[in-house]
């Protein structure tokens, strides 16, 4: 396949304070094996080459697994195909020429920080509140000690792997973090282990999802849709079962 | 206390169980106004009657009232909040793959809600003495009403909202109240497209043959 050239439109903002708005790029020479995020690397050196500051993005990992990728392109969280983070988005996915916007996430809980780097902290401190199970620290116990079947852990396993990447939040029509904490209620209430603190986590987790400003669930199902890690909405009904059952 | 009853999670619980018995309460109401296609005005003036008078139908036309408050009252709350959890919107608007019936919820439940108003001011206000009208004979304001063409079109388009309304809140009703897997989600997927289209297709088809009949 011959090299690409896209018209990219991006939200660039100093910082948390100012004022920020969309300036217009025009990129050629993208090879389409290049992720989206190589694509913007391409475009930053560009940028500081000719003195200019560089679009600000978060990543890390670059293999859909730490979750800080996240970015809102063409009006989709992680872009136009399901089930893959910005860092395995290739840009074989995009038609030359295409137009690009490139926006961040967008929520009152998740404050933009620079271009398209948002603050997803309030996350941190949900999981802080309850999203763990108090264990003796030590030697590791016997695996076995504790029977589980092979599909309970298959479906906490699959409720485990949300990688916290906020794209739940961003595709929400209320920013509902509803998706992201059900998950990780999930991941314990599936387990055993999971259920000597099941009541306390549930309760501390929707207090602090409901003080850090996410809106409310309207089972709309746009996280389940955008979800890079296929988190579904069972999920969401678990949590509310549990929720129900602490008190 | 605020934390249990405000929380995220229980505001959807209450907007559930209210929504449930306002589905409940749909069909009594159609079973009724079905009685508006007798040539005898006597079995639904009897049943209007019956709804004013007998004291268990009072209380429960007292609970009636205050689902219909809660359901609207939290709705708008979840709706106002929802706006403000994200102050500023994006460029390119979702294009996420979700059903419109969940997005317009608001608007539909509004516009359900108008009509609502107006339905009061023509029937159960008279009842309560707050607008005249003659409380017996609430066969003949409907049969009246019927003949307004802008009525009926203000009444059909009402009842393809509230159809627009039932579908989404059935099934999301049971969701919120932490019913979904394989088995069931399909089932009550199919139950609530069938229940939004017969209802406010019975509500519908009165006024048609009313004028048929004519
Ligand atoms: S549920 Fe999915 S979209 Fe939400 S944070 Fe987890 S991985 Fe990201
Ligand atoms: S950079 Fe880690 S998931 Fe994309």
């Amino acid at each position: 396949m011959p090299d690409m050239k896209f018209k990219l439109k991006i939200w660039r903002q100093k910082n948390e304070k100012t004022k920020g708005s969309f300036v217009s790029y025009d990129l050629d020479n993208v090879s389409p094996d290049m992720s989206f995020l190589e694509m913007l690397d391409a475009l930053n050196k560009r940028l500081v080459e000719s003195g200019k500051e560089p679009v600000a993005f978060d990543h890390d990992c670059r293999e859909g697994i730490c979750g800080s990728c996240g970015m809102y392109i063409n009006g989709l969280p992680h872009g136009p195909v399901p089930g893959l983070t910005t860092c395995h988005l290739a840009m074989r996915y995009f038609n030359d020429g295409d137009s690009i916007t490139i926006e961040p996430w967008r929520a009152k809980a998740f404050p933009v920080i620079k271009d398209l780097i948002v603050d997803r902290s309030a996350f941190d401190r949900i999981q802080v509140a309850g999203g763990f199970i108090s264990v003796t620290a030590g030697a590791a116990s016997e695996a076995n000690a504790i029977l589980i079947t092979k599909t309970k852990s298959d479906e906490a396993f699959d409720s485990a792997i949300c990688i916290g990447c906020g794209a739940c939040v961003a595709s929400c029509k209320n920013a509902s973090a509803m998706l992201f904490v059900s998950a990780k209620i999930s991941q314990f209430a599936l387990l055993p282990q999971g259920h000597v603190e099941a009541k306390a986590r549930v309760r501390a987790m929707v207090q602090e999802m409901d003080r850090q400003g996410f809106g409310n669930c309207s089972n709309t199902g746009a996280c389940e849709a955008r979800c890079p890690k296929q988190i579904k909405l069972t999920n969401i009904a678990r949590l509310n079962r549990e929720y129900y059952k602490a008190y | 206390m605020n934390k249990i009853l405000f929380s995220a999670v229980s505001k959807k619980f209450v907007m559930a169980l209210a929504g449930l018995f306002l589905l409940l309460f749909l069909p009594v109401h159609l079973g009724i106004n079905l009685m508006l296609l007798k040539d005898d005005p006597q079995p639904f003036n009897s049943a209007a009657h019956f709804m004013a008078t007998f004291p268990l139908v009072k209380v429960v036309e007292v609970l009636l009232f205050l689902t219909i408050l809660i359901h609207v009252v939290y709705g708008i709350t979840l709706q106002i909040q929802n706006w403000l959890s994200r102050p500023v919107r994006y460029e390119v608007s979702n294009r996420a793959e979700t059903s419109a019936f969940s997005r317009f919820m608001i608007w539909t439940g509004g516009s359900v809600l108008i009509f609502l108003i107006i339905h009061f001011f023509n029937f159960y206000f008279i009842k309560l003495g707050l607008v005249e009208g003659d409380p017996e004979n609430f066969y003949a304001i409907a049969w009246q009403l019927f003949t307004i063409p802008g009525y009926v079109i203000l009444y059909w388009v009402c009842f393809i909202l509230l159809g627009f309304h039932l579908f989404h809140a059935l099934q999301s009703a049971f969701q919120t109240l932490g019913l979904n897997n394989d088995f069931w989600t399909p089932v009550i997927k199919g139950l609530s497209l069938i229940y939004a289209i017969v209802v406010p297709l019975g509500f519908a088809v009165i006024p048609l043959v009313i004028w048929l009949i004519k």
